[in-house]
């Protein structure tokens, strides 16, 4: 599904990233983890293409990004960031709207899916689908930013630390939520396939909730490729920091 | 009293053009200028210099010059899109550049074409400053259109500049205190625009 083709990303000659070969299956759940500055979110964003390698190559769906029309790429990835950056102009239908609308949706289908889509997220739409973005709490906003990115059923979400803004009580609760809504996202027919989760954190107890398979990142380099249930016992001493941290 | 109408209303048109000008070339120029720096640098640094050329001597240029000079309303009207372009172009500038980069990171990564998201999220979070922008240009294109009647634009300056040479204050002041009224209306009347959509865009 994503595959790392010896991806390095280099900027003004410090790389970024640095010579990342990785496969991603259909379906797995991977967490990148590391520290500030480890290259984890540059890693992220190369498979959507809003950073393009310096020199290697992003397979994504058998093309490498370089050769896919970038805008028709993105609407099939759902993209949930640090902060919701909801459209502020626009209510919370309008939002969540946004990827159907470029897809030319039918508005009854996009009405459908909004309303089970947020209603699973615990915004239900009598309440809060005409309320704009400054109405909510950053908490809520970032629920309608996850239905925002999940509404199209996509095959990869990507996350590049969507929690890590809220406080601690609420975080917990987003990740259960996130997880289910990731679980059932789409429309019945779309969901044969499972979706593929990217997730970015520092946080390796949220890594372990969200993921099955965790890839640690150090100064730009893949250092630790583990399963998520073999990461507390793995042995280099970049783990046994967050371990133990 | 007839002939005050008819040139407040000869004033008003000839600012609602001049603006609707700047609007149409300044809009897409702050648009052009927000995508390419360097080039639009230069644009904005044009229209600065424009901006300092005091209003009476760019009639004076104007006067010479064929086809958009000359005397009467068109050199009036191609001075007054001269001034209103500057702050037109700005604001829409300083509109576009204050969208959060997150906001537009979020609509590039949903999908959008660079179209689209000028469209349906840059340009409407600019405008309340695209309108801050054409409430500055429209007052001080009224008040620059009193001078107008200097090259023979029309306008409730005619009856300043007549006032002027007769020596007759009531005859300057019946051009000068509409003309500043029109300026304070044009303020209130844009300012109220400026709010709506401010709001519309989820602001206030």
């Amino acid at each position: 599904m994503i595959e790392y083709r010896d991806v390095s990303v280099l900027r003004g000659g410090t790389a970024i990233l640095d010579r990342i070969t990785l496969n991603i299956d259909k379906g797995e759940r991977v967490a990148f983890l590391g520290r500030s500055g480890a290259g984890k979110t540059t890693a992220l964003k190369v498979i959507n293409g809003l950073i393009a390698p310096s020199s290697g190559d992003v397979i994504v769906d058998d093309r490498s990004t370089s050769q896919h029309a970038l805008p028709l790429l993105r609407r099939r990835i759902g993209y949930v960031m640090q902060q919701p950056a909801l459209f502020p102009h626009r209510n919370v239908l309008d939002n969540v709207a946004t990827v159907p609308r470029l897809l030319q949706w039918a508005e009854e289908r996009i009405r459908a899916e909004s309303e089970r889509l947020l209603e699973q997220l615990e915004l239900p739409v009598s309440a809060f689908g005409a309320r704009f973005p400054r109405m909510l709490s950053g908490g809520q906003q970032q629920r309608v930013a996850i239905a925002r990115a999940l509404i199209a059923a996509p095959e990869i979400v990507l996350c590049d630390e969507p929690f890590s803004a809220l406080d601690p009580i609420i975080r917990g609760e987003m990740q259960t939520l996130f997880v289910g809504a990731v679980r059932a996202s789409g429309a019945p027919e779309a969901r044969t396939t499972p979706t593929t989760l990217v997730f970015v954190t520092h946080d390796v107890r949220e890594a372990l909730r969200i993921a099955e398979r965790v890839i640690v990142f150090d100064e730009g380099r893949l250092v630790v490729d583990t399963p998520a249930d073999a990461f507390m016992s793995h042995e280099h001493p970049l783990v046994r920091r967050f371990v133990e941290a | 009293m007839n002939e005050l109408l008819r040139l407040t209303g000869e004033h008003l048109l000839i600012v609602a053009i001049a603006v609707t000008i700047a609007i149409a070339a300044g809009v897409p120029l702050g648009t052009f200028a927000h995508r390419r720096r360097r080039l639009g640098g230069v644009a904005l640094r044009i229209t600065d210099i424009v901006q300092t050329i005091p209003s009476l001597a760019m009639f004076g240029f104007l006067i010479p010059l064929p086809f958009v000079g000359g005397i009467g309303a068109r050199p009036a009207i191609v001075a007054l899109v001269l001034y209103s372009l500057l702050p037109i172009v700005r604001s829409t500038l300083v509109g576009l550049d204050r969208v959060d980069a997150h906001v537009r990171e979020a609509a590039t990564a949903m999908g959008m074409t660079d179209r689209q998201l000028l469209w349906s999220v840059e340009l409407p979070l600019a405008t309340p400053a695209i309108v801050a922008g054409i409430r500055i240009a429209s007052v001080t294109a009224i008040g620059v259109a009193t001078i107008a009647a200097a090259v023979g634009g029309g306008g409730l300056g005619t009856l300043i500049f007549r006032g002027v040479s007769m020596v007759d204050t009531r005859l300057i002041l019946s051009g000068a205190l509409p003309a500043a009224l029109l300026a304070i209306g044009a303020d209130l009347v844009l300012t109220q625009v400026e709010r709506y959509f401010a709001r519309r865009r989820g602001e206030a």
